[in-house]
């Protein structure tokens, strides 16, 4: 097994510097040139020439593409913003916890309203819950996120007033700046945007767990529990979930990573400033260093992820862990 | 009777990988690893051997459906093992195959008709018209209904499927068969029809046919030759009334001896020989004679350093057998197999 | 009084395309350290009999009906908890396939323990105690390191061993076989058969062997039932079914298989393929197929009637004895056998 994890670690650093790459030769394509962006309101040719030689613009792809992986690994640095010259590694460590928020949180809806669902549905076909419940999955599956949102947010945030309409709440109280803090603000603001998040990832693992459930107590040795003597309730913990999960717990994995690059929908129609929305609004400025940094977060979380989700699945599974 | 089909020395390894980024080759599965044997026009050659003998393997070699990575094929006075795709396809006119799975290996989508007239298609043989009148009179060769050209696979029984599989093989007018467990996966009572069918097929269009499979039963009704194959292996050949009659090899006796007899008065007062262990992996065959880990009469310092070669029965018109140790009769209980006598095979 | 009086049993399933006749009245009587043997085709019951009787048949899908008598009770609709109770312990059931019949995640000293947990109020180092007894009763090698493997690192003839050690570990009464060897090579089967026997004489249990396969019948069983569309078209002791088959279906069975003792240019073959459940044939399920069909096959179910001097033979036919015994001796007559006595 230790093979298997030093080759999936090789892999995880050769497919990072392939998305960096590209991500970075990408902006060498659009027609927006850098240097002019950089240099400044009514910047004159002079001014241009002298800003694309201080951001190295004048050397060879290859080589600015070697000075910024050298500055990330050396200094940990992505370069500054063209918007407002913060440096970029602090605008997304301020971004990536809002998302995290988001993610994370989202995460834990969506499983604890997917697994007894799809369990349930499973367990009795064609009953009403089941059906209700494949109802759920069309529309949670058809439902556009921002549409999802706006819906909430406009009968329960404008018209009933029970939740914000919008904004986001740092965790930690009393921090300087910010309109709201604590953990409480930071909850109250993000149950909608929680709920708008999760449903889509609800209506697909309801609906995954239901036929991973139905297909393993289908198996044989499900059969054999049974005729060991063994009760429904053991049958289902011990020998159906476990195996019926081992899936699950592989596409969670991928989908956070998947998320955490920016769950742009809901962000924008709730206005947290996190990775998506930034990410947008970044693009929308061609505030270049900080759509680049934004990428390479986001590749880093969906490598990391995939990464996390080889080891427990070879840790998991004992024909993996053991062959 | 000339020889179909010469297959010399053929032999399958599958390499085993090994490494972080680069793949080293580190070992092989031997699946066939030097087997000889001919065919006559004609004849059926029955092969039979558990799993991982390498049977299968070796059926897909002969029709090149595999890469063989040694020895030679000669089909039809004609070295086949290094032909390319054009002219291979050629060949495949006269060397067809029917499978295992009568389930698996007609396409779900495609109608019968289709089905069975795909390879003339293939060899552009008859204009749309012709094939479809030849398609319709093998169907009714092999026992369908002609009208049912245009149903799908799903509308028929198991026994149904494996006919069509045969008319399939048989459009072509090949001259060799080559049939993987044709009958394993049916019901006992649709067995018989098939195996019937086949011998009826062999005598009326002078067809050879190589019949693989595990029943010894099934293997004895219909051929003429037998080889049995042990991990790669052939480890006897001959004619299945010196084969069955007299055994040679211990393993051919190990395998005649665990069949169920079905006869109980029979069954009661056989002398049965049941051997130790379990088959093993043809990625790392035992040495020298691949049987001796579990043979009854093994000889150490003989058997695990010098590798049997296929020697001739003395007296047998057609029988070889690879060992050191050959039955001196049969039958044999398992106790009489333990005393290997001190005579040495063939070396 | 039989360890297990089965009566009038029937099954059938409910399923989109309609209902499913799998058995529709099977009788038999299981003594104590019988080995019976149940020989059918696909369709012919077998299976769901047993399954049926072990309560192993999804409620929601499966109407059943008849009467079961283990050892007296009645267990035919009986309370789950005291099904529950009686599976693993006193009836246990093996199955086809040892790949796919054992949890890939556990290892095989948890899932034995847990037959025995199950059962029994001991602690987990004595089932654990019991479990490696077992495992060398089947005779797996290094029973007490090979206790903590998963079963995929164990081969199929030695998985079906562990199989076999979890259907005994509790002692039970009856051991239900369910084509144990189909899947397994013949030398195997052969061990596993001569495992089986051994361990029925100390055991001292009746097996129930389910199989297509007549040699293992002739081998293993001491009586016979065979079942062909949901019923049990004949039964007999081995000898006497193998010596005098009394219908069509069995003479076809027999005449049909290949076999090392006897020489057949052309095998007796049985037109057509075996019945759908769905729709199946009125009066005598086998008619279709039959070669000596007259009108009253089609329309009246023949009864499970003893043969002539023998109340122990029973089977199902319209033919009147006499036509029976000239239709056999002239089919035994056109076999030829050899001397084959291994």
């Amino acid at each position: 097994m230790t093979h298997f994890l030093i080759r999936r670690i090789f892999w995880a650093i050769f497919l990072f510097l392939v998305a960096t790459i590209i991500t970075y030769l990408i902006f060498f394509v659009i027609p927006a040139d850098p240097a002019a962006l950089a240099a400044g309101k009514a910047p004159t040719p002079q001014d241009v020439a002298r800003v694309r030689h201080l951001m190295h613009l004048d050397l060879p792809i290859y080589q600015q593409y070697w000075l910024f992986l050298w500055n990330l690994i050396r200094h940990g640095s992505l370069g500054h913003s063209f918007v407002n010259r913060q440096s970029v590694r602090y605008l997304v460590g301020e971004d990536a916890p809002v998302t995290a928020s988001l993610v994370f949180g989202g995460a834990v809806f969506w499983l604890s309203l997917s697994i007894p669902v799809g369990i349930l549905s499973a367990l009795r076909p064609r009953s009403l819950l089941d059906r209700i419940a494949m109802l759920f999955v069309l529309v949670g599956i058809s439902a556009h996120p921002v549409w999802i949102g706006l819906i909430l947010s406009y009968v329960f945030g404008y018209k009933l007033g029970i939740t914000p309409i919008a904004g986001y709440c740092n965790f930690f109280p009393g921090t300087p700046g910010a309109q709201c803090s604590g953990p409480i603000q930071w909850a109250y603001h993000l149950i909608l945007p929680w709920i708008t998040f999760m449903v889509l990832f609800a209506a697909l693992y309801v609906r995954l767990i239901r036929a991973n459930v139905m297909e393993t107590m289908s198996e044989d040795y499900v059969r054999t529990a049974r005729a060991k003597g063994a009760g429904e309730r053991r049958v289902m913990v011990q020998h159906v979930l476990r195996n019926s999960m081992l899936p699950v717990v592989t596409i969670l994995g991928m989908d956070i990573g998947l998320a955490l690059g920016g769950a742009i929908f809901t962000e924008t129609v709730f206005n947290l400033p996190g990775l998506g929305n930034n990410l947008v609004s970044a693009a929308n400025a061609d505030d270049l260093p900080l759509v680049v940094g934004i990428v390479v977060f986001a590749t880093l979380a969906v490598i990391v992820f995939n990464f996390l989700v080889d080891v427990a699945y070879a840790f998991l599974d004992p024909r993996i862990r053991l062959s | 009777m000339s020889e179909l089909l010469v297959v010399e020395n053929l032999q399958k390894h599958f390499p085993v990988t090994r490494g972080l980024i680069l793949q080293k080759e580190v070992g092989a599965v031997k699946a066939v690893d030097g087997v000889s044997f001919s065919v006559a026009a004609g004849e059926t050659l029955g092969v039979v051997g558990e799993s991982g003998c390498g049977k299968s393997t070796m059926a897909r070699c002969v029709a090149r459906l595999l890469e063989p990575t040694g020895g030679r094929i000669i089909f039809d006075g004609r070295d086949i093992t290094h032909l390319d795709r054009t002219q291979m396809r050629a060949v495949r006119r006269d060397m067809m195959m029917v499978f295992q799975d009568p389930y698996a290996s007609l396409n779900a989508r495609k109608r019968v008709g289709s089905i069975v007239g795909e390879p003339l298609e293939v060899h552009g043989i008859g204009t749309e018209a012709e094939r479809k009148r030849r398609v319709q009179e093998l169907l009714k060769i092999v026992g369908l209904n002609p009208e049912h050209y245009n149903r799908f696979p799903h509308e028929f029984s198991g026994g149904q499927r494996q006919r069509i599989g045969i008319a399939r093989a048989l459009v072509v007018n090949p001259k060799l068969i080559i049939c993987d467990e044709p009958v394993s996966a049916l019901d006992v009572s649709v067995q018989a029809q098939i195996l019937n069918l086949l011998k009826d097929l062999q005598r009326d269009f002078g067809l050879t046919y190589i019949f693989i499979a595990h029943d010894l039963n099934v293997v004895r009704h219909i051929s003429e030759r037998v080889m049995v194959m042990y991990l790669g292996k052939a480890v006897e050949v001959g004619t299945k009334h010196e084969l069955y009659a007299e055994p040679k090899h211990p393993y051919t006796g190990a395998l005649l001896s665990a069949v169920p007899i079905a006869d109980p008065s029979l069954g009661r007062v056989r002398k049965q020989i049941v051997l130790g262990g379990d088959v093993p992996s043809p990625l790392n065959p035992p040495a020298a004679c691949r049987f001796h880990p579990r043979c009854p009469r093994f000889v150490d310092g003989k058997c695990n350093v010098d590798e049997p070669l296929l020697t001739p029965a003395p007296g047998a018109v057609d029988h070889r057998f690879a060992c050191h140790f050959p039955l001196e009769r049969w039958p044999m209980s398992e106790e009489e197999i333990r005393r290997a006598p001190a005579f040495a095979g063939a070396d | 009084m039989a360890l297990l009086e089965v009566k009038d049993l029937r099954t059938s399933f409910r399923t989109d395309d309609g209902v499913v006749k799998a058995v529709s009245g099977v009788d038999f009587a299981l003594e104590r350290g019988q080995t019976l043997g149940v020989v059918g085709e696909s369709g012919s019951g077998k299976s769901v009999t047993f399954l049926t009787l072990m309560g192993l048949v999804d409620p929601r899908h499966a109407m059943v009906s008849g009467s079961v008598l283990f050892d007296g009770e009645e267990i035919l609709g009986a309370k789950t908890s005291r099904l529950r109770e009686i599976r693993g312990a006193r009836i246990g059931m093996i199955f086809q396939d040892p790949m796919t019949s054992l949890n890939p995640v556990k290892r095989i000293g948890w899932q034995l323990e847990e037959a025995v947990l199950l059962h029994n109020d001991v602690t987990r180092s004595e089932a654990r105690k019991r479990a490696v007894e077992i495992l060398k009763q089947v005779e797996i090698p290094r029973a007490d390191q090979r206790i903590d493997d998963y079963p995929h690192q164990f081969s199929g003839g030695m998985r079906q061993r562990v199989m076999i050690a979890m259907a005994l570990i509790n002692n039970p009464e009856i051991l239900i076989a369910d084509e144990p060897t189909t899947a397994l090579d013949v030398t195997t089967q052969a061990q596993i058969l001569r495992l089986m026997k051994r361990l029925q004489d100390e055991f001292q249990m009746a097996i129930v062997m389910i199989t297509h396969d007549l040699g293992v019948v002739a081998e293993l069983a001491d009586d016979v039932l065979v079942m062909y569309g949901g019923r049990v078209v004949e039964q007999a002791s081995v000898d006497d079914l193998f010596a005098k088959p009394e219908m069509p279906y069995t003479w076809g069975l027999l005449g049909s298989l290949p076999r090392l003792n006897l020489i057949a240019a052309r095998l007796e073959q049985i037109p057509g393929q075996p019945p759908s459940l769905l729709h199946p044939p009125s009066g005598c399920a086998f008619h279709p197929r039959c070669e000596f069909v007259m009108d009253v096959c089609r329309q009246e179910l023949p009864e499970l009637r003893p043969a002539l001097g023998d109340e122990t033979h029973r089977f199902r036919c319209h033919l009147d004895d006499e036509a029976r015994a000239r239709i056999w001796d002239a089919k035994r007559a056109k076999l030829v056998t050899e001397d084959v006595a291994a």
